[in-house]
Protein backbone atom coordinates (compact mmCIF):
# COMPACT_ATOMS: atom_id res chain seq x y z
CA UNK A 1 0.00 0.00 0.00
CA UNK A 2 0.89 3.43 -0.81
CA UNK A 3 -1.62 5.11 0.98
CA UNK A 4 -0.11 7.12 3.68
CA UNK A 5 -1.82 5.92 6.25
CA UNK A 6 -4.07 8.83 5.51
CA UNK A 7 -7.16 6.43 4.96
CA UNK A 8 -10.11 7.69 6.86
CA UNK A 9 -13.42 7.00 7.14
CA UNK A 10 -15.96 8.90 5.31
CA UNK A 11 -18.51 11.46 6.48
CA UNK A 12 -21.15 10.28 7.86
CA UNK A 13 -23.93 10.12 5.62
CA UNK A 14 -27.98 10.29 5.37
CA UNK A 15 -29.36 7.58 6.98
CA UNK A 16 -30.66 5.91 3.81
CA UNK A 17 -30.57 1.96 4.31
CA UNK A 18 -28.14 2.09 6.98
CA UNK A 19 -30.15 1.32 10.05
CA UNK A 20 -28.66 -0.14 12.96
CA UNK A 21 -29.67 -3.33 12.20
CA UNK A 22 -28.15 -3.45 8.45
CA UNK A 23 -25.01 -1.96 10.11
CA UNK A 24 -24.83 -4.36 13.12
CA UNK A 25 -25.39 -7.44 10.11
CA UNK A 26 -22.56 -6.02 8.03
CA UNK A 27 -20.32 -5.96 11.26
CA UNK A 28 -20.78 -9.90 12.17
CA UNK A 29 -19.79 -10.58 8.31
CA UNK A 30 -16.64 -8.60 8.69
CA UNK A 31 -16.13 -10.27 12.29
CA UNK A 32 -16.64 -13.67 10.78
CA UNK A 33 -14.43 -12.90 7.68
CA UNK A 34 -16.64 -13.01 5.04
CA UNK A 35 -15.18 -11.08 1.85
CA UNK A 36 -17.62 -8.31 1.07
CA UNK A 37 -18.40 -8.21 -2.69
CA UNK A 38 -19.00 -5.42 -4.96
CA UNK A 39 -23.05 -6.56 -5.18
CA UNK A 40 -23.01 -6.59 -1.33
CA UNK A 41 -24.99 -4.08 1.09
CA UNK A 42 -21.79 -2.05 2.43
CA UNK A 43 -22.19 1.35 4.26
CA UNK A 44 -21.21 4.76 2.38
CA UNK A 45 -18.45 5.09 4.95
CA UNK A 46 -16.85 2.02 3.99
CA UNK A 47 -17.47 2.18 0.70
CA UNK A 48 -15.87 5.83 0.30
CA UNK A 49 -12.79 4.86 2.63
CA UNK A 50 -11.90 1.77 -0.08
CA UNK A 51 -12.68 4.10 -3.16
CA UNK A 52 -9.61 6.81 -1.19
CA UNK A 53 -7.82 3.91 -0.30
CA UNK A 54 -7.82 1.97 -3.36
CA UNK A 55 -7.31 4.86 -5.79
CA UNK A 56 -4.62 6.63 -3.86
CA UNK A 57 -2.88 3.22 -4.05
CA UNK A 58 -3.51 2.93 -7.90
CA UNK A 59 -2.51 6.63 -8.37
CA UNK A 60 0.77 5.64 -6.76
CA UNK A 61 1.83 2.94 -8.71
CA UNK A 62 1.10 5.13 -11.92
CA UNK A 63 3.27 8.05 -10.22
CA UNK A 64 5.61 5.49 -8.88
CA UNK A 65 6.64 4.41 -12.44
CA UNK A 66 8.24 8.20 -12.82
CA UNK A 67 11.33 7.94 -10.48
CA UNK A 68 12.32 4.49 -11.40
CA UNK A 69 11.14 5.17 -15.11
CA UNK A 70 14.00 8.09 -14.73
CA UNK A 71 17.13 5.33 -14.81
CA UNK A 72 15.93 3.41 -17.48
CA UNK A 73 17.54 5.01 -20.55
CA UNK A 74 20.33 4.92 -18.12
CA UNK A 75 20.59 1.42 -16.83
CA UNK A 76 24.51 0.43 -16.57
CA UNK A 77 23.88 -3.50 -17.84
CA UNK A 78 21.16 -5.17 -20.61
CA UNK A 79 20.44 -7.31 -17.93
CA UNK A 80 19.83 -4.40 -15.07
CA UNK A 81 17.73 -2.60 -17.82
CA UNK A 82 15.34 -5.77 -18.97
CA UNK A 83 14.79 -6.07 -14.75
CA UNK A 84 13.65 -2.23 -14.58
CA UNK A 85 11.76 -2.21 -17.14
CA UNK A 86 9.89 -4.98 -16.38
CA UNK A 87 9.35 -3.81 -12.83
CA UNK A 88 8.14 0.06 -14.37
CA UNK A 89 5.82 -2.19 -16.36
CA UNK A 90 4.43 -4.20 -13.29
CA UNK A 91 3.65 -1.14 -11.30
CA UNK A 92 1.10 0.09 -14.74
CA UNK A 93 -0.28 -3.19 -14.34
CA UNK A 94 -0.78 -2.55 -10.99
CA UNK A 95 -2.01 0.40 -11.04
CA UNK A 96 -4.72 -1.22 -14.06
CA UNK A 97 -5.89 -3.55 -11.75
CA UNK A 98 -6.08 -0.81 -8.73
CA UNK A 99 -7.79 0.84 -10.80
CA UNK A 100 -10.26 -2.04 -12.07
CA UNK A 101 -10.72 -3.15 -8.31
CA UNK A 102 -12.24 0.59 -7.48
CA UNK A 103 -14.34 0.73 -9.82
CA UNK A 104 -16.35 -2.08 -8.84
CA UNK A 105 -17.13 0.64 -6.12
CA UNK A 106 -18.76 2.82 -8.29
CA UNK A 107 -16.14 4.92 -9.29
CA UNK A 108 -15.03 5.43 -12.86
CA UNK A 109 -11.00 5.55 -13.79
CA UNK A 110 -11.84 9.08 -15.43
CA UNK A 111 -12.86 10.77 -12.50
CA UNK A 112 -10.04 8.92 -10.14
CA UNK A 113 -7.37 9.97 -13.13
CA UNK A 114 -8.95 13.48 -13.02
CA UNK A 115 -8.92 13.67 -9.66
CA UNK A 116 -4.99 12.75 -9.33
CA UNK A 117 -4.46 15.41 -12.58
CA UNK A 118 -6.06 18.53 -10.96
CA UNK A 119 -4.28 17.47 -7.63
CA UNK A 120 -7.00 16.39 -5.55
CA UNK A 121 -6.21 12.82 -5.35
CA UNK A 122 -3.33 11.94 -3.04
CA UNK A 123 -0.98 9.63 -3.74
CA UNK A 124 2.27 8.20 -1.75
CA UNK A 125 4.46 10.96 -0.65
CA UNK A 126 8.03 8.77 -1.30
CA UNK A 127 7.34 9.67 -5.26
CA UNK A 128 7.92 13.21 -4.49
CA UNK A 129 11.36 12.21 -4.09
CA UNK A 130 13.90 12.84 -6.81
CA UNK A 131 16.36 9.32 -7.93
CA UNK A 132 19.63 10.86 -8.71
CA UNK A 133 21.88 8.06 -8.83
CA UNK A 134 21.65 4.63 -10.05
CA UNK A 135 21.92 3.62 -6.30
CA UNK A 136 18.29 5.07 -5.66
CA UNK A 137 17.05 2.55 -8.27
CA UNK A 138 18.42 0.13 -5.59
CA UNK A 139 17.41 1.68 -2.60
CA UNK A 140 13.60 1.97 -4.02
CA UNK A 141 13.06 -1.45 -4.93
CA UNK A 142 14.73 -2.64 -1.13
CA UNK A 143 13.05 0.03 1.14
CA UNK A 144 10.16 1.36 -1.18
CA UNK A 145 8.76 -2.00 -2.14
CA UNK A 146 10.00 -3.32 0.84
CA UNK A 147 7.79 -1.08 3.10
CA UNK A 148 5.37 -1.51 0.66
CA UNK A 149 5.15 -5.18 1.19
CA UNK A 150 4.99 -4.92 4.47
CA UNK A 151 1.78 -2.71 4.17
CA UNK A 152 0.10 -4.65 1.49
CA UNK A 153 0.60 -8.24 2.94
CA UNK A 154 -2.15 -7.66 5.38
CA UNK A 155 -4.27 -6.07 2.61
CA UNK A 156 -4.44 -9.81 0.70
CA UNK A 157 -7.05 -10.63 3.88
CA UNK A 158 -8.78 -7.18 3.41
CA UNK A 159 -12.61 -7.76 4.16
CA UNK A 160 -13.43 -6.14 0.41
CA UNK A 161 -13.33 -9.21 -1.64
CA UNK A 162 -11.73 -7.50 -5.00
CA UNK A 163 -8.88 -5.01 -2.99
CA UNK A 164 -7.73 -8.36 -1.36
CA UNK A 165 -7.50 -10.85 -4.38
CA UNK A 166 -5.97 -7.40 -6.70
CA UNK A 167 -3.32 -7.58 -3.55
CA UNK A 168 -2.64 -11.19 -3.92
CA UNK A 169 -1.31 -10.31 -7.05
CA UNK A 170 0.15 -7.44 -6.62
CA UNK A 171 2.24 -8.90 -3.30
CA UNK A 172 3.96 -11.36 -5.25
CA UNK A 173 5.42 -9.12 -7.70
CA UNK A 174 6.50 -6.75 -5.24
CA UNK A 175 8.49 -8.72 -3.35
CA UNK A 176 10.76 -9.97 -6.82
CA UNK A 177 10.91 -6.06 -6.62
CA UNK A 178 11.98 -5.80 -3.59
CA UNK A 179 14.83 -8.84 -3.78
CA UNK A 180 15.81 -7.41 -7.33
CA UNK A 181 16.50 -3.88 -5.58
CA UNK A 182 18.75 -5.66 -2.46
CA UNK A 183 20.64 -7.53 -5.31
CA UNK A 184 21.47 -3.99 -6.72
CA UNK A 185 22.37 -2.85 -3.33
CA UNK A 186 24.56 -6.17 -3.39
CA UNK A 187 26.28 -5.28 -6.18
CA UNK A 188 27.27 -1.87 -5.61
CA UNK A 189 28.39 -2.96 -2.14
CA UNK A 190 30.51 -5.74 -3.19
CA UNK A 191 31.94 -3.03 -6.49
CA UNK A 192 34.41 -0.04 -6.18
CA UNK A 193 34.81 2.66 -3.42
CA UNK A 194 32.58 4.58 -5.39
CA UNK A 195 29.59 2.35 -6.18
CA UNK A 196 29.66 1.63 -2.43
CA UNK A 197 29.43 5.58 -1.48
CA UNK A 198 26.51 5.57 -3.68
CA UNK A 199 24.56 3.08 -2.32
CA UNK A 200 25.85 4.61 1.42
CA UNK A 201 24.00 8.26 -0.13
CA UNK A 202 21.10 6.14 -1.50
CA UNK A 203 20.52 4.85 1.31
CA UNK A 204 20.73 8.56 3.44
CA UNK A 205 18.06 9.73 1.48
CA UNK A 206 15.47 7.09 1.30
CA UNK A 207 15.39 5.80 4.76
CA UNK A 208 13.34 8.27 6.58
CA UNK A 209 10.98 8.96 3.83
CA UNK A 210 10.17 5.28 3.57
CA UNK A 211 9.73 4.68 7.24
CA UNK A 212 7.41 7.72 6.66
CA UNK A 213 5.45 5.24 4.41
CA UNK A 214 3.53 4.27 7.16
CA UNK A 215 1.67 7.30 7.82
CA UNK A 216 1.51 9.43 11.08
CA UNK A 217 2.36 7.89 14.74
CA UNK A 218 -0.64 5.49 15.95
CA UNK A 219 -1.29 8.56 18.49
CA UNK A 220 -2.14 10.44 15.28
CA UNK A 221 -4.15 8.60 13.32
CA UNK A 222 -6.74 8.50 15.00
CA UNK A 223 -9.33 7.45 11.81
CA UNK A 224 -7.52 4.19 11.40
CA UNK A 225 -9.42 2.85 14.27
CA UNK A 226 -12.73 2.86 12.28
CA UNK A 227 -10.51 0.64 9.08
CA UNK A 228 -9.38 -1.35 11.61
CA UNK A 229 -12.82 -3.05 13.35
CA UNK A 230 -13.85 -3.05 8.98
CA UNK A 231 -10.99 -5.38 8.35
CA UNK A 232 -9.55 -2.61 5.39
CA UNK A 233 -6.64 -2.24 8.17
CA UNK A 234 -5.26 -4.86 10.03
CA UNK A 235 -1.73 -3.65 11.69
CA UNK A 236 -1.36 0.12 12.54
CA UNK A 237 0.94 2.07 10.96
CA UNK A 238 3.51 1.80 14.42
CA UNK A 239 3.33 -1.87 14.40
CA UNK A 240 3.64 -2.23 10.37
CA UNK A 241 6.67 0.56 10.56
CA UNK A 242 8.27 -1.26 13.27
CA UNK A 243 8.00 -4.65 11.30
CA UNK A 244 9.87 -2.89 8.60
CA UNK A 245 12.79 -1.11 10.81
CA UNK A 246 13.22 -4.92 12.25
CA UNK A 247 13.43 -6.84 8.88
CA UNK A 248 15.47 -4.15 7.01
CA UNK A 249 18.42 -3.18 9.62
CA UNK A 250 19.52 -6.89 9.44
CA UNK A 251 19.66 -6.11 5.90
CA UNK A 252 21.62 -3.31 5.64
CA UNK A 253 24.29 -4.66 8.45
CA UNK A 254 24.73 -7.37 5.35
CA UNK A 255 25.43 -5.01 2.97
CA UNK A 256 27.47 -2.82 5.31
CA UNK A 257 26.28 0.16 5.42
CA UNK A 258 24.77 2.25 7.96
CA UNK A 259 21.02 3.92 8.70
CA UNK A 260 21.16 7.66 8.76
CA UNK A 261 20.04 7.35 12.68
CA UNK A 262 22.38 7.73 15.56
CA UNK A 263 19.43 6.74 17.84
CA UNK A 264 19.12 3.68 15.74
CA UNK A 265 19.98 0.64 18.41
CA UNK A 266 18.78 -3.01 19.22
CA UNK A 267 16.62 -3.05 22.05
CA UNK A 268 17.04 -6.71 23.84
CA UNK A 269 14.22 -6.28 26.34
CA UNK A 270 11.43 -5.95 23.61
CA UNK A 271 13.40 -7.91 20.46
CA UNK A 272 12.97 -4.76 18.01
CA UNK A 273 15.14 -2.18 17.04
CA UNK A 274 13.92 1.71 18.79
CA UNK A 275 14.40 4.54 16.23
CA UNK A 276 14.60 8.05 16.23
CA UNK A 277 11.99 10.68 15.81
CA UNK A 278 10.46 11.00 12.20
CA UNK A 279 10.90 14.61 11.13
CA UNK A 280 6.71 14.81 10.26
CA UNK A 281 6.74 18.50 9.63
CA UNK A 282 9.24 17.11 6.15
CA UNK A 283 6.36 14.93 6.37
CA UNK A 284 3.12 17.37 6.00
CA UNK A 285 5.55 19.53 3.47
CA UNK A 286 5.81 16.70 0.74
CA UNK A 287 1.76 15.58 1.66
CA UNK A 288 1.10 19.49 1.24
CA UNK A 289 2.67 19.48 -2.12
CA UNK A 290 6.33 21.01 -1.07
CA UNK A 291 8.37 17.96 -1.52
CA UNK A 292 11.20 18.17 -4.01
CA UNK A 293 8.64 16.75 -6.82
CA UNK A 294 5.52 17.21 -6.36
CA UNK A 295 5.04 19.84 -9.30
CA UNK A 296 7.43 17.87 -11.57
CA UNK A 297 5.56 14.56 -10.90
CA UNK A 298 1.85 16.12 -11.45
CA UNK A 299 3.09 17.66 -14.70
CA UNK A 300 4.27 15.28 -15.98
CA UNK A 301 1.69 13.02 -15.83
CA UNK A 302 -0.67 15.98 -17.20
CA UNK A 303 1.42 16.54 -19.94
CA UNK A 304 1.42 12.84 -21.06
CA UNK A 305 -2.78 12.74 -20.75
CA UNK A 306 -2.39 16.46 -22.73
CA UNK A 307 -0.42 15.30 -25.21
CA UNK A 308 -2.22 12.12 -26.04
CA UNK A 309 -5.63 13.66 -26.24
CA UNK A 310 -5.79 13.68 -29.49
CA UNK A 311 -4.46 10.03 -29.73
CA UNK A 312 -7.65 9.03 -27.61
CA UNK A 313 -10.03 10.96 -29.56
CA UNK A 314 -8.98 9.96 -32.75
CA UNK A 315 -9.19 6.38 -31.25
CA UNK A 316 -12.82 7.28 -29.96
CA UNK A 317 -13.66 9.01 -33.73
CA UNK A 318 -12.28 5.32 -35.31
CA UNK A 319 -14.37 3.05 -32.57
CA UNK A 320 -17.43 5.30 -33.43
CA UNK A 321 -17.07 5.11 -37.12
CA UNK A 322 -17.11 0.82 -36.87
CA UNK A 323 -19.49 0.78 -34.76
CA UNK A 324 -21.45 3.34 -37.27
CA UNK A 325 -20.60 0.61 -40.36
CA UNK A 326 -21.78 -2.62 -38.63
CA UNK A 327 -24.69 -1.22 -37.60
CA UNK A 328 -25.23 0.38 -41.05
CA UNK B 1 35.26 -9.68 -45.39
CA UNK B 2 35.66 -13.37 -44.14
CA UNK B 3 32.55 -15.25 -44.24
CA UNK B 4 32.42 -15.29 -40.24
CA UNK B 5 33.13 -11.81 -40.26
CA UNK B 6 29.95 -10.60 -42.98
CA UNK B 7 28.01 -13.00 -39.89
CA UNK B 8 29.18 -11.26 -36.61
CA UNK B 9 28.64 -7.67 -38.85
CA UNK B 10 24.87 -9.30 -39.50
CA UNK B 11 23.80 -10.50 -36.45
CA UNK B 12 25.16 -7.22 -35.15
CA UNK B 13 23.00 -5.38 -37.75
CA UNK B 14 20.39 -7.06 -36.38
CA UNK B 15 20.88 -6.59 -32.49
CA UNK B 16 21.52 -2.93 -33.14
CA UNK B 17 18.13 -2.09 -34.41
CA UNK B 18 16.68 -4.07 -31.84
CA UNK B 19 18.34 -2.42 -29.03
CA UNK B 20 18.64 1.36 -30.61
CA UNK B 21 14.45 1.00 -31.00
CA UNK B 22 13.97 -0.15 -27.49
CA UNK B 23 16.05 2.73 -26.33
CA UNK B 24 13.70 5.27 -28.09
CA UNK B 25 11.02 3.61 -26.84
CA UNK B 26 11.90 3.74 -23.08
CA UNK B 27 12.53 7.27 -23.78
CA UNK B 28 8.88 6.95 -23.87
CA UNK B 29 8.24 5.11 -20.42
CA UNK B 30 5.36 7.46 -18.46
CA UNK B 31 4.38 9.26 -21.67
CA UNK B 32 2.29 7.37 -23.17
CA UNK B 33 -1.94 8.50 -23.87
CA UNK B 34 -3.30 5.44 -22.43
CA UNK B 35 -2.19 3.18 -19.67
CA UNK B 36 -2.81 0.08 -21.80
CA UNK B 37 -0.17 1.90 -23.99
CA UNK B 38 2.09 2.22 -21.30
CA UNK B 39 2.37 -2.01 -20.72
CA UNK B 40 2.05 -2.19 -24.52
CA UNK B 41 4.83 -0.15 -24.73
CA UNK B 42 7.35 -1.74 -22.27
CA UNK B 43 5.90 -5.16 -23.19
CA UNK B 44 7.46 -4.43 -26.66
CA UNK B 45 10.90 -2.97 -25.69
CA UNK B 46 11.50 -5.57 -23.69
CA UNK B 47 10.63 -8.12 -26.58
CA UNK B 48 13.56 -5.94 -28.05
CA UNK B 49 16.12 -5.65 -25.62
CA UNK B 50 15.61 -9.41 -25.62
CA UNK B 51 16.29 -9.97 -28.90
CA UNK B 52 19.41 -7.80 -29.02
CA UNK B 53 20.49 -9.64 -26.12
CA UNK B 54 20.46 -13.15 -27.98
CA UNK B 55 22.54 -11.46 -30.80
CA UNK B 56 24.93 -9.76 -28.92
CA UNK B 57 25.67 -13.21 -27.24
CA UNK B 58 25.78 -14.93 -30.41
CA UNK B 59 28.10 -11.99 -31.94
CA UNK B 60 30.59 -12.63 -28.95
CA UNK B 61 30.82 -16.11 -29.13
CA UNK B 62 31.04 -15.69 -33.08
CA UNK B 63 33.97 -13.37 -32.46
CA UNK B 64 35.54 -14.75 -29.63
CA UNK B 65 37.55 -12.18 -28.15
CA UNK B 66 35.68 -11.92 -24.79
CA UNK B 67 33.38 -9.20 -25.23
CA UNK B 68 30.20 -9.85 -23.31
CA UNK B 69 26.75 -8.48 -24.40
CA UNK B 70 27.40 -5.31 -22.51
CA UNK B 71 30.75 -4.67 -24.28
CA UNK B 72 28.58 -4.51 -27.44
CA UNK B 73 25.97 -2.13 -25.94
CA UNK B 74 27.99 0.21 -23.62
CA UNK B 75 31.78 0.26 -24.74
CA UNK B 76 31.13 0.67 -28.57
CA UNK B 77 31.26 5.06 -30.11
CA UNK B 78 28.14 5.61 -32.13
CA UNK B 79 30.10 4.97 -36.05
CA UNK B 80 30.31 1.34 -34.53
CA UNK B 81 26.55 0.55 -34.30
CA UNK B 82 24.99 -0.32 -37.30
CA UNK B 83 21.33 0.63 -36.85
CA UNK B 84 19.37 1.65 -39.67
CA UNK B 85 18.63 5.70 -39.69
CA UNK B 86 14.79 5.01 -39.64
CA UNK B 87 15.38 3.20 -35.97
CA UNK B 88 16.75 6.35 -34.11
CA UNK B 89 14.69 8.97 -34.95
CA UNK B 90 13.85 10.68 -32.27
CA UNK B 91 10.16 10.19 -30.74
CA UNK B 92 8.48 12.97 -31.38
CA UNK B 93 4.19 12.55 -30.96
CA UNK B 94 2.89 9.52 -30.39
CA UNK B 95 1.89 9.28 -34.08
CA UNK B 96 5.67 9.48 -35.25
CA UNK B 97 6.69 6.57 -32.72
CA UNK B 98 3.90 4.31 -34.25
CA UNK B 99 5.23 5.09 -37.68
CA UNK B 100 8.96 4.60 -37.21
CA UNK B 101 7.89 1.18 -35.82
CA UNK B 102 5.42 0.18 -38.00
CA UNK B 103 7.62 1.11 -40.89
CA UNK B 104 10.46 -1.12 -39.26
CA UNK B 105 8.13 -3.85 -38.20
CA UNK B 106 6.75 -3.98 -41.60
CA UNK B 107 10.58 -5.03 -42.99
CA UNK B 108 11.30 -6.89 -40.09
CA UNK B 109 9.16 -9.63 -39.78
CA UNK B 110 10.01 -10.59 -43.48
CA UNK B 111 13.62 -9.99 -42.49
CA UNK B 112 13.05 -12.65 -39.61
CA UNK B 113 10.77 -14.83 -41.62
CA UNK B 114 13.44 -15.23 -44.04
CA UNK B 115 16.28 -15.80 -41.49
CA UNK B 116 14.02 -18.37 -39.62
CA UNK B 117 15.50 -20.59 -43.14
CA UNK B 118 18.45 -19.34 -43.04
CA UNK B 119 21.44 -22.04 -42.62
CA UNK B 120 23.33 -20.64 -39.91
CA UNK B 121 21.26 -22.64 -37.20
CA UNK B 122 21.46 -20.08 -34.62
CA UNK B 123 19.81 -17.19 -36.19
CA UNK B 124 17.85 -19.46 -37.20
CA UNK B 125 16.81 -20.07 -33.67
CA UNK B 126 16.79 -16.86 -32.57
CA UNK B 127 14.73 -15.39 -35.77
CA UNK B 128 11.93 -18.03 -35.34
CA UNK B 129 11.33 -16.76 -31.44
CA UNK B 130 11.44 -13.28 -32.35
CA UNK B 131 9.28 -13.34 -35.13
CA UNK B 132 6.21 -14.58 -32.35
CA UNK B 133 6.72 -10.82 -30.97
CA UNK B 134 7.16 -9.03 -33.96
CA UNK B 135 4.30 -10.45 -35.30
CA UNK B 136 2.14 -9.32 -32.34
CA UNK B 137 3.65 -5.89 -32.28
CA UNK B 138 2.54 -5.47 -36.14
CA UNK B 139 -0.68 -6.65 -35.22
CA UNK B 140 -0.79 -3.86 -32.26
CA UNK B 141 0.88 -0.98 -33.94
CA UNK B 142 -0.94 -1.31 -37.08
CA UNK B 143 -4.07 -0.94 -36.46
CA UNK B 144 -2.84 2.57 -34.33
CA UNK B 145 -1.71 3.19 -37.72
CA UNK B 146 -5.51 2.65 -38.88
CA UNK B 147 -7.19 4.32 -35.86
CA UNK B 148 -4.99 7.35 -35.85
CA UNK B 149 -5.27 7.65 -39.94
CA UNK B 150 -9.07 7.24 -40.29
CA UNK B 151 -9.98 8.84 -36.38
CA UNK B 152 -10.20 12.20 -36.48
CA UNK B 153 -9.45 15.47 -39.27
CA UNK B 154 -6.09 16.28 -36.97
CA UNK B 155 -4.83 12.39 -36.25
CA UNK B 156 -5.53 12.15 -40.17
CA UNK B 157 -3.03 15.24 -40.90
CA UNK B 158 -0.53 14.52 -37.85
CA UNK B 159 0.03 10.65 -39.11
CA UNK B 160 -0.04 11.55 -42.57
CA UNK B 161 2.79 13.90 -41.54
CA UNK B 162 4.86 11.51 -39.89
CA UNK B 163 4.53 9.59 -42.91
CA UNK B 164 6.17 12.05 -45.06
CA UNK B 165 8.47 12.85 -42.52
CA UNK B 166 9.54 9.54 -42.36
CA UNK B 167 9.51 7.75 -45.29
CA UNK B 168 12.83 8.96 -46.56
CA UNK B 169 14.68 6.91 -43.97
CA UNK B 170 12.96 3.68 -45.32
CA UNK B 171 14.56 3.15 -48.56
CA UNK B 172 17.98 2.07 -46.36
CA UNK B 173 16.67 -0.86 -45.32
CA UNK B 174 16.35 -2.40 -48.71
CA UNK B 175 19.63 -1.33 -49.91
CA UNK B 176 22.15 -4.45 -50.30
CA UNK B 177 25.81 -4.07 -49.30
CA UNK B 178 28.56 -6.92 -49.49
CA UNK B 179 27.30 -7.97 -46.17
CA UNK B 180 23.60 -8.57 -47.01
CA UNK B 181 24.79 -10.45 -49.74
CA UNK B 182 27.62 -12.64 -48.67
CA UNK B 183 24.56 -13.72 -45.91
CA UNK B 184 21.93 -14.30 -48.59
CA UNK B 185 24.37 -16.27 -50.72
CA UNK B 186 26.54 -18.16 -48.10
CA UNK B 187 23.53 -18.81 -45.79
CA UNK B 188 20.30 -18.02 -47.84
CA UNK B 189 19.44 -15.38 -45.98
CA UNK B 190 16.94 -12.69 -46.80
CA UNK B 191 16.74 -11.71 -50.46
CA UNK B 192 16.09 -7.65 -49.72
CA UNK B 193 14.83 -7.41 -53.23
CA UNK B 194 12.04 -9.62 -52.92
CA UNK B 195 11.72 -8.58 -49.23
CA UNK B 196 11.18 -5.09 -50.31
CA UNK B 197 8.19 -6.05 -52.55
CA UNK B 198 6.28 -7.79 -49.87
CA UNK B 199 7.33 -4.85 -47.09
CA UNK B 200 5.50 -2.56 -50.02
CA UNK B 201 2.34 -4.85 -50.58
CA UNK B 202 1.66 -4.54 -47.00
CA UNK B 203 2.59 -1.35 -46.08
CA UNK B 204 -0.04 -0.16 -49.43
CA UNK B 205 -3.01 -2.37 -47.45
CA UNK B 206 -2.24 -0.57 -43.73
CA UNK B 207 -2.13 2.74 -45.02
CA UNK B 208 -4.98 2.45 -47.71
CA UNK B 209 -7.52 0.98 -44.81
CA UNK B 210 -5.69 4.03 -42.51
CA UNK B 211 -7.07 6.53 -45.38
CA UNK B 212 -3.56 7.60 -45.79
CA UNK B 213 -1.32 8.35 -48.91
CA UNK B 214 1.33 6.66 -49.79
CA UNK B 215 4.20 9.04 -50.13
CA UNK B 216 5.64 9.67 -53.47
CA UNK B 217 9.21 8.27 -54.55
CA UNK B 218 11.78 10.14 -53.28
CA UNK B 219 15.54 10.96 -52.43
CA UNK B 220 16.42 8.21 -49.53
CA UNK B 221 18.76 8.57 -46.52
CA UNK B 222 21.20 5.89 -45.63
CA UNK B 223 24.07 5.61 -43.58
CA UNK B 224 23.08 3.44 -40.90
CA UNK B 225 23.93 0.21 -41.57
CA UNK B 226 27.41 1.89 -42.44
CA UNK B 227 28.00 3.39 -39.05
CA UNK B 228 27.10 7.22 -40.33
CA UNK B 229 24.27 8.22 -38.03
CA UNK B 230 22.11 11.21 -36.82
CA UNK B 231 23.34 14.21 -35.17
CA UNK B 232 21.07 13.06 -32.14
CA UNK B 233 22.50 9.48 -32.31
CA UNK B 234 25.67 10.36 -29.91
CA UNK B 235 23.22 12.02 -27.48
CA UNK B 236 21.36 8.50 -26.86
CA UNK B 237 24.02 6.76 -26.99
CA UNK B 238 26.13 8.95 -24.21
CA UNK B 239 22.79 8.53 -21.84
CA UNK B 240 23.05 5.50 -22.27
CA UNK B 241 26.55 4.25 -22.09
CA UNK B 242 27.38 6.78 -19.16
CA UNK B 243 27.51 4.53 -16.35
CA UNK B 244 29.65 2.25 -17.91
CA UNK B 245 31.93 4.50 -19.45
CA UNK B 246 32.03 7.06 -16.27
CA UNK B 247 33.15 3.94 -13.92
CA UNK B 248 35.27 2.32 -15.98
CA UNK B 249 35.84 -1.73 -14.93
CA UNK B 250 32.96 -1.65 -12.01
CA UNK B 251 30.71 -4.19 -12.46
CA UNK B 252 26.57 -3.80 -11.66
FE1 LIG C 1 3.48 -1.86 -7.39
FE1 LIG D 1 6.84 -2.48 -6.97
Amino acid sequence: MYTQGLDQAGKDQEAGAETPEHLEAFQKRIDAEEKIEAKDWMPEAYRRTLVRQISQHAHSEIIGMQPEGNWLTRAPSLKRKVILLAKVQDEAGHGLYLYSAAETLGVSRGQMVADLLSGKAKYSSIFNYPTLTWADIGAIGWLVDGAAIMNQIPLCRCSYGPYARAMVRVCKEESFHQRQGFDIMVSLCRGTAEQKAMAQDALNRWWWPSLMMFGPNDANSKHSAQSMAWKIKRFSNDELRQKFVDATVPQADFLGITMPDDALVFDKDSGHYSFGEIDWQEFMDVVAGNGPCNRQRLEKRNKAHNDGAWVREAAQAYAEKQAACAAA
Amino acid sequence: MSRDEAVIAYVLRLADNALILAQRMIELVTAKPELEEELANANFALDFIGQARMLYSYAAELEGAGRSEDDFAFMRDGNEFRNLLLIEQPNGHFGDSIVRQYLFEAFYVHQLDALTRCKDQRIAEIAARAIKEVRYHLRHISHWLIRLGDGTDESHQRVQASLDELWRFTGEMFVSDEVDVAIRDNLAGPDLEAIAALWKRDVEDVIAEATLQLPEDQWMARGGKQGQHSEHFGFLIAEMQFLQRSYAGASW
